[in-house]
């Protein structure tokens, strides 16, 4: 049965946030707002269930998905999902889920732990918001792919459409193919593999993070610099890429590292009454 | 926000209007407002197909004397092509106030439709070998049904599912729109154009006409000013991209072709299916998959794609 927990049993607030405005309006302190039911199903890892979605609608598989969590099932198994929207989203729980076939929009968002494989694809603004676990789409993904993704390992063997990564704040998005136009617009934090070519504006107006792509960059965004690659870094993404059996065409140390300029950064050390006249 | 959607048929000819209203029907929750469809049917010889309307939807329920007022203007439609030699093999009633002619005619096209359209309420919504083009208030099912589309054989279609954003809910403001007076051109879009009047006007003074204030029909306007000036229809396309601004991604059809665009900024949802029969495209997936019951690959176009098909 389900247990709540508080977000800081759960340490959601071991990060200390830096910036006015988060720390204005986000106060650990207000801790009523922060209620987190993660884990919230004792599962058994080999407890294996399936069912066909193939005339279901997103809502009743959502629910199917939930209640075989809730008899203890780890691992389930979704034929035909037939590219419906908003499956698999808001899992807070350890689960091994298998999609066959191919996922519409808004697939797997708010997920806080699962481990998803996608045997087809996927559609817009998917794995938005993903907290934890991984998730690896075989095919092509639409755009806006990890969209505001703050952890766990997003994977598309194939290729992702436009603003892969928009607003990302940690974690790591990895791209087999190419990715369209303002890949890592405004992104905070985290992770980017690209291994095939990247759209024009690259990384624009991103505040932090990194990006590295294994093809040929159409131009770069505004704030968006060349790094220099370490060992540390090349080896890291070597060992991240073999998890999900992929690897860099011309090695791991020959991929393209961009990172924030930090020309943006003035923003937020604005007065208020400063930033009232600049919005 | 709307949904576009579009099917080419590469070798024979199929079911292209349950497989467009299919897809339509998968796309309701993107636009409910209206529904629109362009069919490219099996062209008769040295014949074309008028679809006109007479007056709005919704005159036929508020409109005062209405009911007599279409009978008198389409009298003057039929008084009209008679004056200027049009021969009419059939006439259909789709609805009250919307009709399907086939005619035969060999003067000038043009001409004949800017007659036809100085009817009061009157509008000509396709005129061509191949195209029918048809638009009403309601779903994919209310106009399928109503306008007996369910079995319509042709080589490739486009479709529409509209949420009025720009301008009103009536037929007028409905795609696809009729790239007039090209016979046989169509585009749906969604989107929108920011700088319309700028282009709107540019054309006007050109000597193009508009019969809405729907950012849509600028395209196909736009695209047929091109055509005119001999621009092939890929290129055209290329231009658009440069020329229109704002976020969109369109479809177009002409006789044996099926085309898709989209902007720069990649906005605007684009996902397709490509075999060596068949060709399939739409905003959203799911319309594609609710015509092939197995399982196909698809993918989206990039910003500042163009794609054209031939059958």
């Amino acid at each position: 049965m389900a247990t709540l927990e508080k977000s800081f049993d759960a340490g959601l607030h071991s990060e200390q946030l830096s910036g006015r405005t988060q720390q204005t309006f986000f106060s650990a302190a207000e801790e009523e707002n922060f209620v987190y039911p993660y884990n919230a199903f004792k599962v058994e890892r080999d407890k294996k269930a399936e069912f066909d979605a193939q005339d279901l609608d997103s809502n009743t598989i959502n629910l199917k998905i939930r209640k075989l969590m809730s008899e203890g099932h780890g691992h389930i198994v979704v034929k035909n999902p037939r590219a419906k929207h908003s499956i698999g989203v808001g899992i807070l729980n350890r689960l091994t889920l298998d999609f066959k076939g191919s996922l519409g929009y808004f697939g797997c968002g708010l997920i806080d732990g699962p481990n998803i494989h996608i045997s087809g694809r996927v559609g817009w603004s998917f794995a938005e918001n993903m907290m934890a676990g991984t998730i690896v789409v075989e095919k092509n993904a639409g755009s806006t792919f990890g969209a505001a993704i703050r952890g766990g390992d997003l994977v598309c063997k194939g290729d992702v459409g436009s603003r892969t990564g928009i607003d990302m704040k940690g974690g790591t998005i990895i791209v087999g193919g190419r990715t369209g136009t303002l890949t890592g617009f405004m992104m905070q934090r985290g992770r980017m593999i690209i291994l095939g070519d990247a759209g024009p504006n690259l990384g624009d107006s991103m505040y932090d993070g990194t990006i590295f792509v294994g093809g040929k960059i159409d131009s770069l965004g505004v704030d968006a610099v060349p790094g220099e690659m370490t060992d540390l870094e090349a080896k890291w993404i070597e060992g991240k890429l073999a998890l999900y059996g992929l690897e860099a065409p011309k090695g791991a140390a020959k991929l393209q590292k961009i990172v924030a300029g930090k020309k943006l950064w003035n923003y937020d050390n604005l007065e208020p009454t400063e930033k009232k006249i600049v919005l | 926000m709307c949904g576009i959607a579009g099917i080419i048929h590469r070798g024979n000819p199929g079911n292209i209007g349950g497989e467009i209203t299919s897809m339509l029907r998968s796309l309701k929750h993107r636009g409910p407002d209206s529904t629109g469809l362009a069919v490219y049917g099996i062209p008769g010889e040295n014949q074309y197909v008028m679809r006109f309307k007479v007056a709005e939807q919704e005159d036929v329920s508020k409109g005062f004397n209405i009911h007599q007022q279409i009978k008198d203007r389409r009298e003057k439609v039929n008084s009209r092509l008679k004056e200027l030699g049009v021969e009419i093999l059939s006439e259909n009633e789709a609805t009250e106030y919307a009709f399907r002619y086939t005619i035969r005619y060999d003067g000038d096209l043009h001409h004949m439709a800017d007659y036809i359209e100085d009817i009061e309420g009157t509008e000509i919504m396709s005129l061509g070998q191949a195209l029918e083009l048809i638009k009403d208030l309601g779903d994919a099912d209310v106009v399928s049904t109503q306008y007996d589309l369910g079995n319509f054989e042709g080589s490739h279609a486009i479709g529409h599912t509209r949420m009025a954003t720009e301008s009103d809910v009536d037929i007028r403001s409905a795609h696809p729109y009729w790239a007039y007076p090209f016979n046989d051109v169509a585009v749906v879009h969604n989107g929108q154009l920011t700088n319309y009047w700028n282009w709107r006007r540019h054309l006007v003074h050109r000597g193009h006409r508009f019969m809405s204030n729907c950012d849509s029909e600028l395209i196909a306007v736009y695209l047929a000013d091109k055509m005119n000036q001999n621009i092939d229809l890929e290129e055209a396309m290329h231009d658009s991209l440069d020329e229109l601004d704002g976020v969109f991604t369109y479809v177009v059809a002409t006789s044996d072709k099926l085309g898709m665009a989209k902007d720069f900024m990649a906005a605007k949802p684009m996902v397709l299916h490509e075999s060596d029969d068949f060709v399939a495209l739409a905003s959203e997936e799911v319309a594609i998959r609710s015509i092939f019951p197995h399982e196909i690959d698809t993918f989206d176009p990039y910003e500042g794609e163009v794609r054209v098909w031939q059958l």
